[in-house]
């Protein structure tokens, strides 16, 4: 019966369809609709690069405007995964400059880009608009100066978090004065100058800019002439917010502060006096999101008066110099909360500045929409994550971080298995949940009976037996990615399902027990599996002896076989 | 590069380990018991602070820094923005002063000068000497005394040629020569 629907009228309906899963699921109905919608898909979400090929994409979607890309592994971001090992973007926008030429957009996260990308893009895609890039390094700022003179149309440069080298600084004044489309600039993690009065002029000439991110560089006086110049910004990144507040350009600032009456989200202060702080103080009320993770050295005090002037903050990222108290001022005044990230101010030393389990119990009871949460907290117990999972079933994400990996219950001694437990049995949506502290197989057991809808689950420090990463393996039917770090798992649980693999994205193991002799059978028994050894160097001497353990392993399932690109130091068996 | 630490508490770490516990506490290897089925001990605990209200029976406070590659997971990035700063602005940045011909030596922190001349002059303080005006093309030519440092590369520097920032930075020891044995260092190649 559906054979009879005209494909325009097909393609029509799919044109509603903006979720890549939605349109997996479309595609997969009957031939003519897998056509109809691959010609009209225009959005690709590409969660591993290695898992397809850049031209099976283009044969597959030939009209494709807009490409995110995933490369390195999460645990990367912990420093677990070599510098090399892969996930460079060069071959992906080799391809689509000769395959696909109308590429709009670009979003990568994880990937190494070369500035020799970023020119081939600048050349390439005579439309190109949008160019995204998360926790990437490999370029520097002569890239982002190619991108600046030549993408005419560029609305959107957001660079997070990346490790940018900066050899001149100059990209900045590479805008020419014909570019006025900017929307969006976020350069907040370049660590060297720019061109300042560029960058007035930038702001000055691009009327829809929207959200503006500046970097340490851009001090209180500019921040002020380009808040006067651009009163319709939505989301604004200070830079440096150290001044003298009896100067004439604190009052300024001040006073151009309260007509910005736009700006609902709020980050950046990388360098900042506290005293300063009172400037922002008009816009609070209107504030959705509030990020002051990278701002050192605000006390508590401070931190609170400013947070509970935003009565309608919905996602806030601190530091835990918040403390417990602070927390519980955030829990009565933020009733809106629905995204929580508290972060270690000193990542690597443990201080007195540090969160527990108190402050989360009072965000949980006054903060009743909280579906996000990533929490770095000095201790946690059993009580306080069962008061949690009934004050707040909504959870979505769900991720704890004791500082110390394998922390009990910090009143009774006790293993945590009870209270990741009441989390996964309370939020039925949980999608997301990284679990830390004493953990046993029993918690494993708990997660593979309740977390239906979990997708993604990291595990550190964690587990007694084999059975734990089975209970896992065999529950959690809607599982994507497993990362799995210094825990007893061996051969039978990485075997016991072979097949599951195929239905996951990906499989981390690291310092864990598994043997050669088991990844080798693993890789034999599934060609569509891409089982990779990471080797920092030692156990490559002499062949690999079956019995020993693997340091690193890495799988992934794939429709293209093992990689071409992967350094000496990584087997793809 | 086994991130892992090894197995149990030696006795000889436990004689030497700095400890912030309540008096009369003990050691608690109640944890570690628990883990000697896997073979997983962490070799680090929390600092507990003083004496604080929470602490319980048993909880141990060694000052030993946990040294696990990658925990707490927290990006390189969001490390490298929040650390250096404290760091930074905590210590000084202090560095040898030898005079030719004195019998020690002095340190100074470069970090509360704000340029050369303030330099100069708490040298000149310091040693009660006349150190005299820089030139580029001729150095301290003419002074009694001429201020040379030590880079990074080990190389001696004369004092004052480069921007005061990459001085700071790349200054490792200062060294105030005789005027007579400095003349080579401000004349060309």
């Amino acid at each position: 019966m559906v054979n009879y629907f005209p494909e325009e009228v097909l393609e029509h309906v799919f044109s509603f369809l903006t979720s890549h899963r939605d349109r997996n699921a479309v595609s997969l109905v009957c031939k003519s609709w897998y056509n109809v919608e691959r010609f009209s898909r225009g959005k690709v979400f590409i969660g591993n690069c290695y898992a397809i090929s850049p031209e099976r994409l283009i044969s597959r979607f030939p009209r494709v405007r807009s490409l995110t890309l995933k490369g390195k592994p999460h645990f990367a971001d912990f420093n677990l995964v070599l510098h090399d090992w892969g996930g460079y973007v060069y071959p992906w926008i080799e391809a689509m400059a000769k395959g696909c030429t109308n590429l709009e957009e670009l979003r990568l996260k994880r990937m190494l880009v070369s500035d020799a990308s970023l020119e081939l893009i600048a050349k390439s895609f005579p439309n190109f608009k949008s160019l995204v890039l998360v926790s990437c390094e490999g370029f520097t700022t002569d890239g982002l100066a190619a991108i600046a003179s030549n993408c005419r149309f560029l609305r959107e440069l957001d660079l997070q978090e990346n490790e940018v080298e900066d050899p001149r600084g100059q990209w900045l004044s590479c805008f020419p004065d014909s570019c006025t489309s900017l929307a969006s600039l976020n350069f907040a993690c370049l660590k060297g100058e720019v061109n300042l009065a560029a960058l007035e002029r930038l702001v000055a000439r691009c009327r829809n800019l929207k959200s503006l991110r500046l970097n340490h560089a851009v001090p209180p006086d500019v921040l002020q002439k380009i808040l006067a110049r651009a009163p319709q910004l939505v989301d604004l990144g200070a830079g440096s917010f150290v001044h003298d507040p009896e100067s004439e350009t604190y009052n300024k600032l001040k006073n151009v502060m309260q007509k910005c009456t736009s700006i609902r989200s709020l980050s950046g202060f990388l360098d900042v006096n506290a005293r300063c702080l009172p400037a922002i103080y008009p816009i609070c009320i209107n504030l959705s999101s509030l990020n002051l993770s990278y701002a050192p050295g605000i006390y508590s005090k401070e931190l609170v008066k400013l947070i509970r002037k935003c009565k309608k903050l919905q996602c806030l990222w601190i530091l835990d110099t918040i403390g417990d108290k602070g927390l519980s001022v955030v829990a009565s005044a933020c009733k809106e909360l629905q995204e929580l990230r508290v972060f270690k101010s000193d990542p690597n030393d443990v201080g007195n500045a540090a969160v527990t389990e108190e402050g989360l119990v009072a965000i949980s009871a006054g903060c009743p929409n909280l579906n996000s949460l990533l929490y770095f907290c000095r201790q946690m117990t059993n009580t306080a994550l069962i008061t949690v999972a009934k004050n707040c079933p909504n959870f979505i994400r769900f991720r704890l971080c004791t500082l110390d990996p394998i922390t009990p219950d910090a009143v009774t001694m006790q293993p945590l298995d009870n209270g990741f437990g009441a989390i996964v049995q309370s939020c039925k949506g949980l999608k997301r949940l990284s679990v830390s502290g004493l953990l046993t197989d029993q918690v494993f057991l708990y997660i593979g009976m309740y977390a239906e809808q979990l997708e993604m689950l990291s595990i550190a420090f964690a587990g007694n037996s084999d059975k734990g990463m089975v209970y896992v393996l065999n529950g959690c039917k809607k599982l994507k990615k497993l990362e799995i770090r210094d825990s007893p798992f061996g051969n039978m649980a990485l075997l016991a399902d072979t097949g599951k693999y195929e239905t996951m994205r990906s499989l981390w193991m690291s310092s864990c027990k598994v043997t050669f002799g088991a990844c080798k059978s693993l890789a034999e028994k599934m060609p569509r599996l891409n089982v990779e050894i990471i080797n920092e160097g030692d156990e490559m001497e002499g062949g690999s002896d079956d019995r020993q353990n693997v340091e690193k392993m890495y799988l992934y399932r794939t429709l293209v076989g093992p990689r071409k690109d992967a350094p000496d130091s990584v087997w793809t068996l | 590069m086994e991130g892992v630490m090894s197995h149990g508490n030696d006795l000889n770490l436990k004689a030497t380990e700095l400890r912030l516990g309540l008096p009369g506490t003990d050691e608690s290897t109640s944890k570690n018991n628990k883990r000697t089925a896997n073979e997983l001990v962490k070799n680090s605990e929390l600092l507990n602070g003083k004496s604080d209200a929470k602490a319980r029976d048993g909880e141990t406070v060694p000052a030993s820094k946990s040294q696990i590659v990658g925990w707490p997971p927290v990006r390189s990035f969001r490390k490298n923005i929040v650390q250096p700063k404290k760091t930074e602005a905590e210590t000084g940045n202090f560095v040898k002063v030898s005079m030719d011909g004195a019998p020690y030596l002095r340190k100074i922190d470069l970090k509360i000068y704000k340029g050369y001349q303030e330099l100069l002059k708490a040298l000149e303080n310091m040693f009660k000497l006349t150190i005299g005006e820089y030139s580029e093309r001729e150095g301290y030519k003419g002074s009694e005394y001429a201020p040379a440092y030590e880079d990074k590369d080990g190389d001696l520097m004369l004092v004052g040629d480069v921007p005061w920032d990459m001085f700071m930075s790349t200054c490792k020891r200062l060294r105030i020569m005789k005027g007579s044995e400095a003349t080579g260092l401000g004349s060309g190649v």
